[in-house]
């Protein structure tokens, strides 16, 4: 696959956001003030780069508890994340949401949250609207290994198939519900194959390489939107951090140093800066332009979000209903 | 030329039945809006939910009317995607049982959405659910589950009792930027009332005065609403007792003001429900009627409801599981002193008395469903 430049840099350079802006959460996350359960996508930051990459802004994603790239590769603001954390009035959700519920509408992120399989049918809903109202508009949901299990996630890939719905499943493997392997939790086939078996066309490939990722991503979000119905991809990536926090919990032996330097050594960030450099498609200046940009655009969100007001507390009894 | 007037009493068309005014009220909110869409086990099929959705498919096509794989949850879930959308889904489930597969989804989900998301978006979903009795339905199809559901902030339940106020409540329900539950009670279904031809809105949480009298009040949920009307006609006419009957309506929101004023009028409160008795609605209205108005009460508040047990199958077993008129009128007679030992009485029990098998809803019922 032959890229331009400045779009591989663009690729590069959104990861790389992700990872900084997931890092900088992470140093401050023990000050004790953003006091919200957060799932860090460090280490899986392809996936989210690459299959948003392939949609155009009028269509729409929804996501998971891990939700934090997916948000920041879709355009969602970051200040509003950033306050939302810190439960502040001007978050996305104005407080109510935390990290696990992030929307941004004007970017087309419908909407994040922790029921593992909550969303899936959501997505397939939207979809559903789409292709009543005809509007060429593509739905993506990000999903994980453990979620696959989830009966709702059957029954909303059943009706996806049945009505050919222009939705994208997107499963992100990284191996882990938890601290449970998928070798307890499921039986010895691939995950792609079983909804391959529902009736759609299913994908699988690394989710640490981002333009494979996009070459996948693109191909399925060409065919949804030609009305050949919902596709599925399964991409492999691994988890670094803790479940739910700030932290690397390797103390915890849940999984083998082995296993985990594999994973660490697999990053997307590193092996695409590497493939860059070996087809002479970025320099060192790029980089240390986009970490300056990046770290300017960290500290402000921080600045927004903790100079922003508290939400006043009589406004939670307000909006139970529309 | 004068216009000729549409709606002069002795041009009314003849009353119609409860099933045929849902009908109405989705054929009308479907014609009116063409956002309204259609989706349930066996809605497009010959018996079309007991006739509650005859014909639609055919005015409206398969692309409005649509018929469902057996995934409550899953199904649930992508209504609710669709209505964050923009549709207007109207979801029915032919029990209210089969609904506890989606409580995930109506009460993660829809419940939550408009909230947890700082009002950015809202689940304008109906969900129709039927409430089975009779005839052997048995423990898993004869719930009555809507203090269950209302539980929840952010669902509105409503139990509409008459034709008039199922076409009308439909109706607002379908337009309500809300999550509805629409509980129908199956027995209600082949009941008539007089309803008018043209598009109406009944408001989703106000009770109605179906009876008045100052001596007890007596606030019913759907079809105890019909059974509570019974036994006040039956006391009034023979006992000369008169008893308020309020129909609820509507379970969340809750019409309390309606019921404390009636019982700061007659002191007295009884609360007829279709649920069992545990967690009702009828303990939370009673609940709050005593907290607001505990000094205009002359004796306890009383609860009728379905006992703590699950329905059983055999209509031998199932024959005095469900609270009748007689059950109102002699806790009416119970809380206001009344003694019953008189001609008068049993002239009143005869009145009230049901013909035909106590697990049918009417004589020409044959069965089943």
């Amino acid at each position: 696959m032959t890229m331009n430049q400045a779009y591989s840099l663009a690729l590069l350079r959104s990861m790389l956001r992700i990872r900084r802006i997931e890092e900088a959460l992470a140093d401050r996350y023990a000050e004790q003030e953003m006091r919200c359960p957060m799932h860090l996508c460090i280490g899986q930051e392809a996936i989210a780069v690459g299959v948003c990459a392939a949609l155009s802004a009028e269509d729409v994603v929804f996501s998971n508890h891990r939700a934090h790239g997916h948000y920041l590769a879709k355009g969602g603001n970051l200040n509003a994340m950033v306050a939302e954390l810190y439960g502040r009035a001007a978050g996305c959700c104005g407080g109510r949401g935390g990290s696990m519920h992030l929307i941004d509408l004007d970017v087309g992120f419908l909407g994040s949250t922790p029921i593992v399989g909550g969303t899936v049918p959501l997505a397939v809903g939207s979809a559903w609207a789409s292709a009543l109202n005809q509007n060429g508009r593509i739905t993506v949901v990000f999903f994980g290994d453990g979620c696959f299990e989830e009966g709702v996630v059957h029954e909303s890939m059943n009706f996806a198939a049945l009505h050919k719905l222009p939705v994208i499943f997107v499963c992100e493997n990284n191996n882990f519900s938890v601290y449970t392997h998928v070798d307890e939790r499921q039986p010895e086939r691939p995950i792609y194959r079983l909804a391959e078996a529902h009736g759609m066309a299913a994908y699988t490939g690394d989710g640490n390489n981002v333009e494979e990722v996009l070459a996948i991503s693109r191909n399925a979000v060409a065919l949804a939107r030609q009305g050949q119905g919902p596709q599925f991809m399964e991409l492999h990536t691994y988890r670094w951090r803790e479940h739910c926090g700030p932290n690397f919990d390797d103390h915890l032996n849940y999984r083998t140093v082995q296993e985990i330097e594999a994973g660490m050594n697999s990053c997307p960030i590193t092996s695409y800066t590497r493939k860059l450099e070996q087809e002479n498609r970025n320099s060192h200046l790029e980089i240390a332009q986009f970490e300056a940009e990046i770290q300017g655009e960290i500290a402000a969100a921080f600045e927004f979000a903790l100079s922003s007001k508290e939400p006043d507390i009589n406004d939670a009894q307000e909006k139970v209903y529309a | 030329m004068t216009p000729r007037k549409k709606s002069m009493p002795d041009m009314q068309r003849p009353d119609i039945t409860f099933a045929a005014a849902i009908r109405e009220g989705l054929d009308q909110a479907m014609e009116k809006d063409h956002r309204v869409i259609l989706i349930g086990e066996g809605v497009p099929d010959p018996k079309a939910i007991f006739d509650t959705t005859a014909g639609l498919r055919d005015r409206y096509g398969d692309r409005r009317v649509f018929d469902m794989p057996l995934a409550e949850n899953g199904m649930t879930g992508i209504c609710i995607g669709a209505a964050l959308s923009g549709l207007r889904p109207v979801m029915v489930h032919q029990r209210v049982d089969f609904a506890l597969l989606a409580m995930d989804q109506l009460i993660n989900n829809a419940a939550k959405w408009h909230y947890m998301f700082d009002g950015k978006a809202s689940v304008s979903l109906v969900v129709r659910m039927i409430v089975g009795r009779g005839w052997g339905q048995g423990p898993q199809h004869s719930q009555s589950l809507q203090a269950m559901f209302a539980q929840a902030p952010g669902i509105k339940v409503v139990m509409p009792t008459t034709a008039y106020d199922a076409k009308g409540m439909l109706i607002s329900a379908i337009e309500d930027n809300n999550p509805v539950l629409f509980i129908e009670h199956r027995w209600l279904h082949q009941i008539k009332d007089s309803v008018p031809e043209e598009y109406y809105r009944v408001p989703l949480g106000q009770a109605k005065v179906l009876h008045e009298g100052d001596a007890v009040t007596v606030a019913a949920f759907s079809y105890m609403a019909v059974e509570a009307l019974i036994a006040a006609k039956a006391l009034k006419s023979v006992m000369g007792i008169g008893i308020d009957v309020l129909d609820m309506r509507s379970v969340r929101p809750l019409d309390v003001a309606s019921v404390l004023k009636s019982v700061r009028k007659t002191g007295r409160l009884i609360v007829a429900d279709t649920a069992f008795r545990t967690g009702s609605i009828a303990g939370e209205l009673i609940s709050q009627v005593a907290e607001q108005a505990f000094a205009a009460l002359k004796n306890h508040p009383v609860r009728i409801a379905s006992p703590d047990h699950p329905a059983p199958t055999s209509h031998f077993m199932a024959k005095h599981y469900y609270p009748s008129p007689q059950t109102i009128a002699d806790a009416v007679l119970d809380m206001t002193g009344t003694c019953k030992d008189v001609a008068a009485y049993r002239e009143m029990c005869a009145l009230m008395l049901r013909e035909g098998p106590h697990d049918t809803p009417n004589r020409g019922f044959t069965g089943p469903f």
